[in-house]
């Protein structure tokens, strides 16, 4: 499979034939429990070959729309669809789902519950035995492979969990929190293997509370509250869009005088170290020149906004 | 891969499972020993042909009964061998028979003149045999459908607990989990059943009690499609319940209508087993005729087309629970926390293509 490049998100630009076939695409969902709509009008795209990270306080719709993705929901409205096709139970079949609440089968081996998963996807016992070797091999659970689940400590049960949604190698990953509760050496081993795989062109959509770890990871970013999408695109698109630009300067003297410069907004002062954003559209420069007449200017940088601001900038 | 590849994919690690469960393993032994006691042990512990102990000149038709004749000088010597636990019996001048404790039938009968006997109603049961034959019917049905049941239940409840139930779902139609559990519990309490009748007929053969054999076969051919259809009536009913709960804890307090739906039934073909108008009742009556009907047709007073009827009933019964069963199941199977009643589970399905 080719990697394509993300058409821009957000724009209603007609996309190019490639984008189409190989995007996993959510087209006004709608969906409610009873009263309470907890989706509404949700769309956005995941594309081949990209990480996307789905992000949203509690509550927010992240597992219902995954659910939704998975045919474990039925959406009230709208469409879910893989490669310009409504996904059918037979495509779905070929996805790959790690959902919220993990849980495998405890009085079984790892190895035959991760063979008897990639057959219920439609292997063949052969193929699927080949796979789940490989597979915990390279989850580093092959020692303990034949081994009940249940005797397994917590965090080799998420790798047997990462392995169980990996077995059929599926054209589309679904990951619901693939990293809460796994240590550190494990969010390594799972980050690489996800890597692989959209490195291989599969769109993985993966959503997460640890908003440092989809920084780290994602390339493409969607952002729900309250059942609403309310940011998507690129990373670096979105911290442009949603974010002013914001620097740091260092002098050797109080830099409280930043508070009378022209379209300057002080976010710390903390003696001679500042933090400040300027108004859109104003320059930086002035300022660093305003800086170095006041004496020597030791640092001045612009500073990137973290996924948290962004969020609690869209999210509000 | 269609409904009923992912049907036998999942019964069959449904199966797998199981036959590596030491719960399961050992109960299948202790029915095994339970049907091979019961057939074996009582015309051992019966004992074989009195020996009798009697004067050289009174021993010949004692002998050609075949019983084991030990020949002793003379009566006093007779009663001493039976005195001294020797032997069971001794027969003395008069001819008296001795014995301790016991007339011994088979020396009494050895010596007496029968006059012959015609029989008017040939395929009347012995009685003890049609007391016991409907018991064990019945008990089979009621102890299999509610075991395996259980398991059914405990293995629904066992993937939403682990919460595997939605990769499950994802991959496969609910409906080919629900068969597939079905399927495999079908097989494996016919299994468990066959295997025990294997074992009692065996018994039988070997003790010579085989006479009853014959009687019983148009009884248990019967019993087997009654109890396929009956037992699955059941099965969807306890996977519905299954599905309502989220922790083994919480079975009991949902199987209640199920084992009720179960047990009164059997205790009613047990009690009402000689009142002819209950029985008729029962015998179609979808959850009693699985051991009602079959019990029926052993002492010989149902009608050819009754059984049929019967069991087109039952049919339609199982059919429809079935349906019912596979509604409340897809409904409350995704809903994770905390008790789910029926009626939410029966609005609630979701319709996904």
């Amino acid at each position: 499979m080719v990697s394509v490049r993300r058409r821009t998100a957000g724009a209603g630009a007609a996309s190019s034939v490639v984008a189409v076939t190989s995007v996993l695409r959510l087209d006004g969902v709608d969906r409610s429990f009873g009263d309470r709509q907890a989706l509404k009008n949700v769309s956005f795209e995941v594309a081949a070959g990209r990480m996307t990270g789905f992000v949203g306080g509690n509550g927010a719709g992240k597992t219902t729309t995954m659910r939704i993705i998975l045919g474990v929901l039925a959406a009230d409205a709208g469409q879910v669809t893989w490669q310009g096709a409504p996904v059918s139970r037979e495509a779905r079949r070929r996805f790959g789902y790690m959902p919220e609440e993990r849980g495998l089968y405890p009085k079984m081996s790892v190895r035959e519950q991760v063979v008897h998963l990639g057959r219920l996807h439609g292997m063949t016992a052969e193929a699927a035995r080949r796979s789940t070797d490989a597979l915990l091999e390279r989850v580093g659970l092959t020692e303990r492979a034949d081994d009940l689940l249940e005797t397994l400590s917590l965090g080799n049960q998420q790798r047997a969990q990462i392995a169980a949604a990996l077995v059929h190698d599926p054209e589309v990953l679904v990951l619901d929190e693939p990293f809460s509760g796994l240590d550190p050496l494990a969010v390594d081993t799972v980050v690489g293997v996800l890597r692989e795989r959209a490195a291989a062109g599969v769109p993985v959509l993966f959503s997460s509370h640890q908003l440092d770890v989809v920084e780290r990871l994602c390339d493409d970013l969607v952002i729900i509250a309250g059942g609403m999408i309310r940011a998507a695109g690129s990373r670096e698109q979105l911290r442009r869009t949603y974010t002013s630009p914001r620097f740091e300067l260092v002098v050797d003297t109080d830099a409280g005088w930043l508070r009378d410069e022209p379209g300057v907004t002080l976010v710390d002062l903390d003696g001679a170290r500042a933090v400040f954003d300027l108004a859109p559209g104003a320059d930086e420069q002035p300022v660093l020149r305003a800086a170095l007449a006041r004496g020597p200017v030791r640092a001045f940088r612009p500073v990137t906004p973290s996924l948290t601001e962004i969020f609690r900038e869209v999210a509000q | 891969m269609n409904t009923v590849q992912a049907t036998r994919l999942v019964a069959a690690r449904e199966i797998r499972v199981k036959l590596r469960d030491r719960t399961f393993l050992f109960s299948t032994l202790l029915f095994l020993l339970i049907a091979a006691a019961a057939t074996v042990l009582p015309p051992l512990l019966s004992g074989g042909p009195s020996s009798v102990a009697v004067t050289a000149q009174a021993a010949g038709p004692l002998r050609d009964a075949g019983l084991e004749v030990r020949t002793v000088p003379d009566d006093r010597a007779a009663e001493q061998a039976v005195r001294d636990g020797e032997v069971d019996a001794a027969v003395v001048s008069g001819p008296t028979v001795l014995a301790l404790d016991e007339a011994p039938d088979d020396v009494v009968n050895a010596l007496s003149t029968q006059p012959p006997v015609r029989l008017l109603d040939p395929d009347a049961v012995d009685p003890v045999a049609a007391f016991l034959v409907p018991f064990v019917f019945a008990f089979i049905f009621f102890i299999t459908s509610q075991v395996f049941g259980v398991q059914i239940a405990q293995s629904v409840v066992e993937e939403k607990q682990t919460r595997i139930v939605e990769i499950l779902v994802a991959a496969v139609p609910v409906r080919a989990l629900l068969a597939g559990k079905l399927v495999a519990g079908t097989v494996l309490a016919l299994g468990q059943i066959a295997l025990v009748a294997l074992v009692a007929v065996a018994g039988m053969a070997f003790s010579d009690a085989g006479g009853l054999l014959p009687l019983l076969g148009p009884a248990i051919g019967w019993f087997i499609p009654f109890f396929l259809l009956g037992f699955v009536l059941v099965a969807a009913m306890w996977a519905a319940a299954g599905a309502l709960v989220n922790r083994q804890e919480d079975i009991a307090g949902v199987s209640t209508p199920v084992q009720l739906a179960v047990m009164l039934p059997f205790f009613a073909v047990v009690f009402l087993n000689d009142n002819a108008t209950a029985m008729r009742f029962l015998s179609y009556l979808p959850f009693s005729s699985p051991t009602a009907m079959p019990l029926r047709l052993f002492t010989g007073d149902a009608a050819v087309w009754e059984p049929v009827l019967a069991l087109v009933l039952l049919l339609v019964a199982a059919a429809a629970f079935l349906l019912a069963g596979a509604r409340v199941y897809e409904g409350a199977l995704l809903r994770t926390n905390g008790r789910t009643s029926i009626r939410a589970a029966w609005r609630s399905r979701e319709t996904v293509g």
